[in-house]
C-alpha cells in the first residue's frame, strides 16, 4: 500500500464528486429530507381514529358512552349513520376507520343490569391501525363499564366500592411511546446503507463503462490502493451526514441520544465501510451502471428498510426470515443504535452485535479486493 | 409510423434480453423479494417475550398470570425474583414486557383497595409497546370486571343483577387482523415501481452516455416514436412481473383477492403509466446513469414513505396531507387493497383511477417535450 498512490486516487474521486454537483447535493439533501418527513409527517401513533356512529338508543346513557369515545384522544366522532349502509359507505370511501354501534334497547338492558352489548365494527385492512384501535376502544368501554356498576351498586345499597384492578404501565425509554423514538435512530441507519451502496455502486462500473480503467490498469496503482483510495471521500460523505442526522435528532426532534456519542460514530464509521464496499463488490462483479444499480436497490434498500427491524420487529417474523435479517449489517446496525439512543447503553450489552457488524465490514472489504484482483488478470 | 415504432421494439427487446443478467434481474427480485418481504412485514404481536415479577405470588396474581400466558399475546420467557433482573432483561431485549405484581395485592384486593398492577415495556419499539399495552390493559380490566361483579352479586344477592358493558368487535375485510394482508399489497406496489421505474430511468440516458443517441437521431425516427418504444418494453415486463407476484400473493401467502382482476389489471396499466412516464422524465434530465440513479432514489424514497403504505396518510400535519395527493403510488395503494380485500370496483375507486390516469397523462407529455428540447 502506497500513500502516495493512495491519496491520489482518493482525490481523483473527490473531484469526481464534486464536478458532479447534483450527485453530492443530492446525498446530502436525501437524508435531510428524509429526517424531516419521518421527524415531522410521518408517525405510527394511532389517534384520534375517526370513527362513525350509529346511536340507536339516543338516550343519556349512550351518548355519555359516545363522549367517552369521542372525549379521548384516540377517536374523533366523525360522522353519525342511521344503518348498516351509511356505515358500509364511510369504510368502503374510508371517511371512517372504525364504527360504533349502539343496540335500541342499551339504557334499558342497562337499568335492568343486564350484560350489554355494543358493537364495534373496524376497518381491518390496515390491520396495525385496527388492532391499536380495538384495543383503546377495549379499555374505553371496561372502564366506563366498570363505572356503571360502582354507581349502580351505591344507587341500590348505598355501598361504596371501589375499582378492584389498576393497570399501570411503565414504557421504559420511552414514556410516551412516540414512534418517532424508534424510528429516528433507525432512519440513520437506513438512510447510511442507501446512500453508500448508491454512491459507490456505480464507481467501478462507470470506469469500466467509460473505459477509463484500462487507463487506470496500466498505471501502477494496486488493488486495494485503488479500492481503498475511492472509498475513503465516500466515507467521509457518509459520516458527514451521520452527523447531520445526529444533529438533527437532537435539536430538531429532540430524540434522546442517552449513549456514547463516540461509539456511534465509531460504529457508523464501521458500517459506512462494510456498506461502501458492498456497492463497490457490486460494481465490481456487474461491471455495467445499470446492472449495479438494480443490484444495489435489491441487495440494500428493501432489506434494510423492510428486514432490519427498522419497524418490523424481527421477533414477529417468522424463524427462517430473521436468520435472513441477521445476514443483513442494517440490523446490527440499527440494534446498536436504538440501543445507544434510546436505552443508553454501550458495548457492555452490545458487545456481540458490535463484533458481527466488524465482521461483516472486515469480510466485505476483504472480499472486494479479492474480486477486484481477480477481474484485473 | 408503426413500422418504424416496431424496428425500435425490436431493438429494445434485443438489448434488454441480450444480457443474460438483465434476464435475471426481471425474473427473480420481484419473486424473491415478495416472499422474503411477505413474511417480513408484519405488525402483528403474538407470543411476545414476557417476564414475570410476581412478588405477591397469591392465588390472585397468578390468575392474573395464567390469564396473560392464556391469552397468547404474551408468552413467558423468565420468572424473575430481583428487581435488577428488570433492566438486564430489557437492556439486552430478552422480554419486551415485565408483569410486575407488587406485594400486597390480594390483601389490596381483599380489603377493597384498589390493587395495582405493573406492566413495564420496552419502549424503544413504541409500535408494538402500544399493542401489548393494550392487550394487558384489557386482560386486567377484564378481570376487574369480573372481580367486580362478582362483589356486587355477592352483596346485593340473587334478587338484583348488575352488568356492565361487553364490547363485541368485527373486523371487517380481514377478519383476524393480519397485517400481512395489508402489507403485502403494498409490497407489490413498491416492487412494481421500483422494476419499472429503475429500468426506464436509465433507458434513454445509457444511449447518451454510449453516445448511441446520435446514432439514433440520424435516423428518421420521432420522438413519440422513441419515447414508446423505449416504454412499452417496459411496460410488458411491468405487467409481467405483476402477474407473477400478484401469482405469489394469492397462492402462497393467501391474501384474499375479493375483486374483480380485470379493474386490478387497468389499476395497474394507469400506475404503470405513472412509474414509465416519470422513469422517462428523469432519463431526460439526467446527463449520467449515476446522476438518473440518485434523482430516482431522490423521487421514490418520499413516494414511498408518504403513500401510506406503512405510515396511516390520517396521521399526517394537513400540509403534507396535500403532498400526497401528488403520489401515485397513494392512489395505487387505494386500489390494490381495495380490489385485493374490500373487493370494491371502479364505482368506489373511480376518484383514484382518473387521478392515475391524469398524472400518467402529465407526465408522460413532460417527457415528451423535455426530450424534444434536448435534441
Amino acid at each position: 500500500m502506497n500513500l502516495r498512490r493512495l491519496s491520489a486516487v482518493a482525490k481523483k474521486e473527490c473531484l469526481h464528486i464534486l464536478r458532479d454537483s447534483s450527485s453530492l447535493y443530492i446525498s446530502i439533501a436525501l437524508p435531510m429530507i428524509l429526517l424531516l418527513l419521518y421527524g415531522y409527517a410521518l408517525t405510527l401513533d394511532v389517534d384520534r381514529v375517526p370513527i362513525v356512529i350509529w346511536d340507536q338508543s339516543e338516550t343519556t346513557e349512550s351518548r355519555e358512552l359516545i363522549s367517552r369515545f369521542a372525549g379521548s384522544h384516540y377517536f374523533t366522532a366523525q360522522s353519525f349513520a342511521s344503518g348498516y349502509k351509511d356505515i358500509e359507505h364511510a369504510i368502503d370511501t374510508r371517511q371512517a376507520l372504525a364504527a360504533l354501534i349502539i343496540p335500541k334497547e342499551f339504557a334499558q338492558l342497562l337499568g335492568a343490569g343486564e350484560s350489554t352489548p355494543v358493537q364495534m365494527i373496524v376497518d381491518g385492512t390496515d390491520a396495525n391501525t385496527a388492532t391499536l384501535a380495538l384495543g383503546y376502544a377495549q379499555v374505553v368501554t371496561l372502564v366506563y363499564s366498570q363505572e356503571i356498576i360502582l354507581q349502580k351498586a351505591r344507587q341500590l345499597r348505598g355501598q361504596v366500592l371501589t375499582v378492584p384492578i389498576d393497570v399501570r404501565p411503565r414504557a421504559w425509554f420511552n414514556p410516551d411511546l412516540e414512534s418517532k423514538n424508534y424510528i429516528i435512530p433507525g432512519l440513520i441507519a437506513v438512510i447510511m446503507m442507501v446512500i453508500a451502496a448508491l454512491l459507490t455502486s456505480l464507481t467501478i462500473a462507470r470506469e469500466w463503462e467509460t473505459g477509463t480503467m484500462e487507463q487506470l490498469i496500466s498505471t501502477p496503482i494496486k488493488g486495494p490502493e485503488l479500492i481503498t483510495g475511492k472509498l475513503i471521500p465516500y466515507i467521509f460523505l457518509g459520516l458527514l451526514d451521520v452527523l447531520l442526522a445526529v444533529l438533527m435528532g437532537k435539536y430538531l426532534f429532540h430524540v434522546p441520544l442517552r449513549g456514547n456519542v463516540g461509539l456511534l460514530f465509531a460504529m457508523a464509521t464501521v458500517f459506512l465501510a462494510g456498506a461502501m464496499s458492498l456497492g463497490m463488490l457490486i460494481s465490481i462483479i456487474t461491471k455495467s451502471q445499470m446492472l449495479a444499480s438494480q443490484a444495489a436497490i435489491v441487495v440494500t434498500f428493501l432489506p434494510s428498510f423492510l428486514l432490519s427491524g427498522f419497524i418490523f420487529a424481527i421477533s414477529n417474523m417468522p424463524v427462517v426470515i430473521q436468520w435472513v435479517a441477521h445476514l443483513i449489517p442494517a440490523t446490527y446496525f440499527i440494534t446498536l443504535l436504538k440501543g445507544i439512543y434510546l436505552k443508553g447503553i454501550g458495548l457492555e450489552v452490545l458487545a456481540l452485535e458490535a463484533v458481527l457488524l466488524t465482521l461483516f465490514s472486515v469480510v466485505v472489504v476483504l472480499l472486494a479486493n479479492f474480486k477486484f484482483k481477480r477481474k484485473l488478470v | 409510423m408503426f413500422g418504424r415504432l416496431k424496428e425500435m421494439l425490436i431493438k429494445e427487446f434485443i438489448q434488454i434480453f441480450r444480457d443474460p443478467r438483465t434476464r435475471f434481474i426481471i425474473l427473480l427480485p420481484p419473486i424473491i423479494q415478495l416472499v422474503v418481504f411477505g413474511y417480513a412485514v408484519t405488525t402483528d404481536v403474538k407470543n411476545a417475550a414476557t417476564a414475570i415479577y410476581d412478588q405477591d405470588n397469591s392465588v390472585a396474581s397468578r390468575e392474573i398470570v395464567s390469564r396473560f400466558i392464556r391469552s397468547r399475546y404474551f408468552k413467558v420467557e423468565k420468572y424473575i425474583q430481583q428487581e435488577e433482573q428488570i433492566h438486564r432483561l430489557i437492556d439486552h431485549s430478552r422480554v419486551k414486557a415485565v408483569l410486575q405484581i407488587n406485594k400486597g395485592f390480594e390483601e389490596d384486593l381483599r380489603s377493597g383497595r384498589t390493587a395495582q398492577v405493573q406492566m413495564i415495556l420496552d419502549a424503544t419499539d413504541s409500535n408494538t409497546a402500544g399493542i401489548l399495552l393494550g392487550y394487558g390493559q384489557r386482560i386486567v380490566q377484564e378481570y376487574s370486571q369480573e372481580i367486580l361483579l362478582d362483589r356486587v352479586a355477592r352483596s346485593l344477592g340473587p334478587v338484583r343483577s348488575i352488568g356492565g358493558l361487553d364490547l363485541q368487535s368485527r373486523a371487517w375485510f380481514n377478519d383476524n387482523l393480519e397485517s400481512r394482508n395489508f402489507y403485502v399489497p403494498g409490497v407489490i406496489a413498491i416492487l412494481l415501481m421500483l422494476v419499472t421505474l429503475m429500468l426506464t430511468s436509465m433507458a434513454i440516458v445509457r444511449e447518451k452516455e454510449m453516445g448511441t443517441m446520435e446514432q439514433i437521431m440520424v435516423t428518421p425516427i420521432s420522438s413519440m416514436e422513441f419515447i414508446l418504444g423505449k416504454t412499452i418494453p417496459f411496460g410488458l415486463i411491468g405487467f409481467f412481473d405483476m402477474v407473477l407476484v400478484v401469482l405469489i400473493a394469492w397462492g402462497w401467502f393467501e391474501v384474499p383477492v375479493r375483486g374483480s382482476l380485470g379493474w386490478l389489471f387497468l389499476g395497474t396499466g394507469l400506475y404503470l403509466m405513472t412509474t414509465l412516464g416519470m422513469g422517462l422524465l428523469i432519463s431526460t434530465i439526467s446527463r449520467t446513469q449515476q446522476q438518473a440513479l440518485m434523482i430516482t432514489f431522490f423521487y421514490f424514497q418520499p413516494m414511498i414513505l408518504l403513500s401510506g403504505f406503512m405510515f396511516p396518510i390520517d396521521n399526517m400535519p394537513e400540509v403534507v396531507q396535500w403532498l400526497t395527493y401528488l403520489d401515485p403510488l397513494r392512489y395505487f395503494l387505494v386500489i390494490i387493497r381495495g380490489i385485493f380485500l374490500k373487493g370494491i370496483g371502479p364505482e368506489i375507486l373511480w376518484p383514484q383511477m382518473l387521478a392515475l390516469l391524469v398524472m400518467g397523462l402529465v407526465v408522460f407529455q413532460l417527457a415528451v417535450s423535455r426530450f424534444k428540447k434536448y435534441i
